[in-house]
């Protein structure tokens, strides 16, 4: 008998672990690759800083555009580290092993999502509350900003999540990855940029942010399926 | 969260009935047909290009056959999935290895996303194939192609895979090295594992029943 087959009823693979493993993993080697961490955090920064320079940096003007610059470069500095997510591990050859795990594939695909937004989203949501304040957004939009960001930049991970997959086998996947991913995001950012012009304007904003609410409900359940698909087609 | 437990005490057996495999309408190969009992060792020869690696991957289940069955202890490899990925260790070409990652970090990694030995520590696993023990603790980006190939082989000792498959397992590795992986496919064949893998050597399995499969012309 094979020495393992003794033991093997006793050690079941413990799912929790495995998941557990994967996103502190993923955590250790971003934070071993930290130069590649401040990236879109670098982006996001410099594109927001950069449009008072380019228009005029009188504050009415940017308090009224405030809402759709910071969400626009917050978008744009997620769709930046998309790539990330499976591109090194498709490299390297430990995506492979992941699609030849016991565990359901879509919930290991989860973990490195959450792993993802951790790594980019998080930190774009610390920042915001600080270029919101340099474009003079009003402190009481402030929060509804954060709000909208914090329903959002797990939204943009898992959307990205499925293109990235679908493209991950491809050389030069970059351009098809902006294809298309920016069509899903764009509801993303009109409900989103939509919500903070409304809270300065004095309105509700309640119906926008359940809509983002029930967009990341919905992408929550069914992305991980659908990038877990995508990748056992990409690495076929 | 739940935990999966492999049926086990069955005696493991992999068969391919009517295998075939069409890329890009070029037919790479037919019918393949074999059966693969305990302490058996599949030895895959064939030129270059004549679609090696494409059969290890679709007998691991990562490429899907254009035609054919395959089944592992009797059940199609696509019904008990999570099974027979409990009971696979794959090393192909690219190492799997995060070179962020010292070796150490990487096979506790395998050991706690795959069905572990828990008696194997990494560092015994890394010692025995002959990793000096200065590079337990460096980034695997920094060890040589061989050591890194060391490394990757290293998984084959801390997982309770019943099925080995190995795509070229000997590249880059020194004489020594493949005494090494030799002797460790002999006691997995004499423990009732199987093994399949592809070589460009000449394969020396002492006790182990080898058979060979010649794909193309």
């Amino acid at each position: 008998m094979h020495p393992a087959t003794a033991t093997r009823a006793m050690s079941g693979v413990s799912l929790s672990g495995a998941l557990w493993s994967i996103l502190k993993r993923d955590l250790l080697v971003a934070y071993r690759h930290r130069s590649q961490l401040a990236n879109p955090l670098l982006f996001f920064t410099m594109v927001v800083t950069l449009f008072p320079l380019g228009l005029s940096p009188d504050p009415q003007l940017l308090s009224t555009i405030a809402p759709g610059i910071v969400w626009v470069a917050a978008l744009l500095a997620a769709m930046l580290s998309l790539e990330g997510m499976f591109r090194s591990d498709f490299e390297d050859g430990t995506l492979e092993q992941m699609l030849l795990s016991p565990h359901p594939l879509s919930l290991l695909v989860l973990t490195k999502i959450t792993a993802h937004w951790l790594i980019s989203g998080v930190p774009l949501l610390l920042m915001a509350p600080l270029l919101g304040g340099l474009l003079n957004i009003r402190p009481e939009s402030i929060g509804i900003l954060l709000a909208t960001l914090a329903l959002g930049t797990p939204l943009l991970s898992l959307i990205g999540a499925i293109a990235v997959a679908l493209t991950v086998g491809l050389r030069r996947g970059g351009v098809l990855l902006s294809l298309l991913v920016l069509p899903l995001y764009i509801p993303v950012l009109i409900f989103g940029a939509g919500a903070v012009s409304n809270a300065a304007a004095g309105m509700d904003v309640t119906g926008q942010l359940a809509v983002l609410g029930a967009l990341l409900a919905f992408a929550f359940g069914t992305a991980p399926f659908a990038a877990a698909a995508a990748l056992r087609i990409s690495l076929n | 969260m739940g935990s999966l437990t492999a049926p086990a005490t069955q005696s493991p057996s992999f068969s391919v009935s009517g295998l075939s495999f069409t890329r890009n309408d070029e037919l790479l190969f037919s019918d393949l047909e074999f059966h693969l009992a305990p302490g058996e060792v599949l030895l895959v020869e064939g030129q270059n290009g004549s679609g090696k690696t494409t059969l290890l991957r679709t007998l691991c289940g990562l490429a899907m056959p254009s035609d054919g069955e395959i089944r592992w202890c009797g059940r199609d490899i696509r019904e008990v999935r999570p099974e027979f990925f409990a009971d696979l260790a794959y090393v192909g070409h690219c190492a799997g290895l995060k070179g962020e990652l010292t070796p150490v970090e990487n096979l506790a990694f395998t050991q706690a996303t795959q069905q572990a030995r828990h008696d194997v520590a990494p560092t015994d696993a890394l010692a025995r194939l002959g990793l000096p023990e200065n590079c337990e603790w460096v980034p695997s980006r920094c060890l040589s192609a061989g050591q890194q190939r060391r490394v990757a082989l290293a998984r084959l000792l801390v997982t309770q895979a019943r099925l080995w498959v190995l795509d070229e397992p000997f590249t880059a590795l020194d004489l020594a090295g493949r005494r090494q992986i030799e002797t460790m496919l002999a006691e997995h064949a004499a423990a009732g594992g199987i093994a399949i893998l592809t070589t460009h050597h000449v394969l020396e399995v002492d006790g182990a029943c080898t058979r060979q499969l010649r794909l193309g012309p």
